[in-house]
């Protein structure tokens, strides 16, 4: 009778600690993350954050109110125009200026066209995250008619520093409206193939449904806003909840949902991208003759006291707080970044994912790195 | 909530606090000790629900060190800036409210990175964006760096 070797069953799991970035390609800028995993489980991760820390808040504290416009561009890149308008916006109300009619309709539509962009841009690095490379190459190719737009209307593909306070810089080119009209009926017969190609994919569903789950209230706790929020029900929707420019004269749906995994986040922003063609539509036709931009003094001194201003930015809201003490410079101001908020959920939903999981999670939140660390 | 209400409300809690003028919302300045009870009120308190954290900013009043929060109700809609400060510049210590909103977490430890405030009860109160041996808080207002800062204005 052979004597049995019986060795003592082992738990072979291992836990250990992985870095993941700063440079890493799903990771969508500078981030890193240090990850601790069990096997391939996460049981929590740390964001390291800092690595693009620019000191733009510092940097602000010596710049005239005009100058922090071309600041902002440089936060989250994608919803630049947003981040612009922001700063005009609270500037306009602090003074009580009048902005002509105008500029609200064209400071609305080229916002909404940075969504649309911005959106395309995510849906195809969404898809190149998860392996799907093709999605990559079909989603930039249809952003580049809108970037081609704004660079003739406003001068720059991503940063465009259109706004300034009191309207934006020069007026629209005649062949604005066209383009535009042009530009959304081609992206019309483009979004149904993005669904084809990524929506319906039985592979994309089973990683992206019931992972990454937060719940509503787990989101408000968070403060996450936008799609992401959204994706969990918490309507916090700038534009229905505090209309600013020309969004109290259309009429469009905060899109809403309520599983809170990665799909819904997902579905979120496709529908928004639906909606925003909507808005355009909208308004294009019925831009209103005039002026497009109130007249300001040279030099911008706000009153003595603080002022809070929100947009809806492309990730979430994006809010700037400014304490004025008179001067043309201000004494303090923030940026309420959304991606930072995003972020700090960022661990609570991927405990007991899979790591695979975790880039798919990433990819739903859509961050944008340059706004977390400013 | 209306804003009487509210201020009726936030002078109940914490009857040192003091209100400035704001045409956009309530903005009350709180004493120190008073401050997280009072956030804790707001919180979970039926009429006044404050449960979404919006922003939190370091502020350096000169002399002072404070924070600046912004809270808003998601059902109730309405919104109010609390401000609490500390005069201590040396070592300056705040109350966490990262109990009460998980998003405070990585807030706090921006204002600690830039500022020095540390914060009581906060889970990891470490830099966020410098590094760890960096020396100084750059947003106060006495801040020198003659390397990293290039002053144009002389």
């Amino acid at each position: 009778m052979v004597d049995a070797d019986i060795t003592e069953k082992k738990d072979t799991v291992e836990e250990y600690l992985i870095n993941m970035g700063p440079q890493h390609p799903s990771t969508h800028g500078v981030l890193r993350l240090v990850v601790n995993l069990r096997g391939e489980i996460v049981k929590d991760l740390k964001p390291h954050c800092g690595y693009i820390h620019r000191g733009i808040e510092k940097m602000a504290e010596r710049n005239t109110y005009t100058q922090i416009i071309h600041l902002t561009d440089r936060l989250d890149y994608l919803s630049a125009h947003m981040n612009n308008e922001a700063v005009c916006l609270l500037v306009e109300g602090a003074l009580e200026v009048e902005v002509p009619e105008r500029a609200k309709y064209i400071r609305t539509i080229i916002s909404e066209l940075s969504r649309l962009a911005s959106h395309q841009l995510w849906w195809c690095v969404m898809g190149m995250d998860l392996g799907a490379l093709t999605t990559f190459f079909y989603g930039l190719r249809d952003r580049e008619h809108i970037l081609d737009i704004f660079e003739e209307n406003c001068g720059g593909r991503l940063i465009q520093s259109y706004n300034c306070p009191g309207g934006v810089m020069y007026d629209i080119k005649p062949t604005f409206q066209q383009k535009v009209k042009e530009c959304l009926a081609y992206f019309k017969t483009k979004l149904p193939e993005y669904e084809d190609l990524l929506s319906g994919n039985v592979i994309f569903q089973q990683r992206t449904k019931n992972t990454g789950l937060i719940t509503k209230e787990e989101a408000i706790a968070y403060g996450m806003t936008g799609p992401s929020g959204r994706g969990s029900g918490f309507s916090c929707d700038v534009r229905k909840k505090n209309p600013y420019s020309a969004y109290d004269k259309v009429t469009f749906n905060e899109i809403l949902r309520t599983e809170g995994d990665s799909l819904a986040r997902y579905k979120v922003r496709m529908d928004e991208m639906r909606e925003s063609m909507s808005i355009i539509e909208q308004l294009i036709d019925n831009i209103p003759e005039g002026d497009f931009a109130a007249k300001m003094k040279p030099i911008i001194k706000l009153p003595v006291g603080e002022y809070y201003q929100r947009v809806e930015a492309c990730r979430g809201e994006f809010g700037v707080y400014v304490e004025s003490r008179g001067e043309k410079n201000p004494y303090r101001i923030k940026f309420r970044s959304p991606n930072f908020a995003n972020l700090s959920a960022l661990d609570y939903m991927s405990r007991g994912e899979k790591i695979a999981d975790l880039v798919a999670i990433m990819s739903s939140l859509d961050l944008v790195i340059p706004d977390i660390d400013r | 909530m209306t804003n009487e209400a509210l201020k009726d409300f936030i002078v109940t809690c914490a009857p040192g606090a003091t209100f400035t003028e704001s045409k956009q919302m309530v903005v009350a300045i709180i004493p120190q000790n008073d401050f997280f009870t009072l956030v804790k009120k707001l919180k979970e308190s039926a009429t006044t629900a404050f449960d979404f954290l919006v922003s939190l900013t370091g502020v350096d009043f000169n002399p002072s060190l404070g924070v600046v929060y912004h809270l808003e109700s998601s059902e109730l809609k309405h919104i109010v800036c609390l401000k609490t400060s500390t005069d201590d510049r040396i070592n300056p210590i705040l109350d966490s409210i990262t109990s009460l909103y998980p998003a405070a977490e990585l807030q706090e430890r921006e204002v600690f990175d830039l500022f020095g405030v540390r914060f009581n009860n906060h889970p990891d109160m470490r830099r966020l964006f410098l590094d760890d041996e960096w020396v100084g808080y750059p947003l106060r207002k006495d801040y020198v760096d003659t390397v990293n800062i290039i002053d144009l204005i002389k």
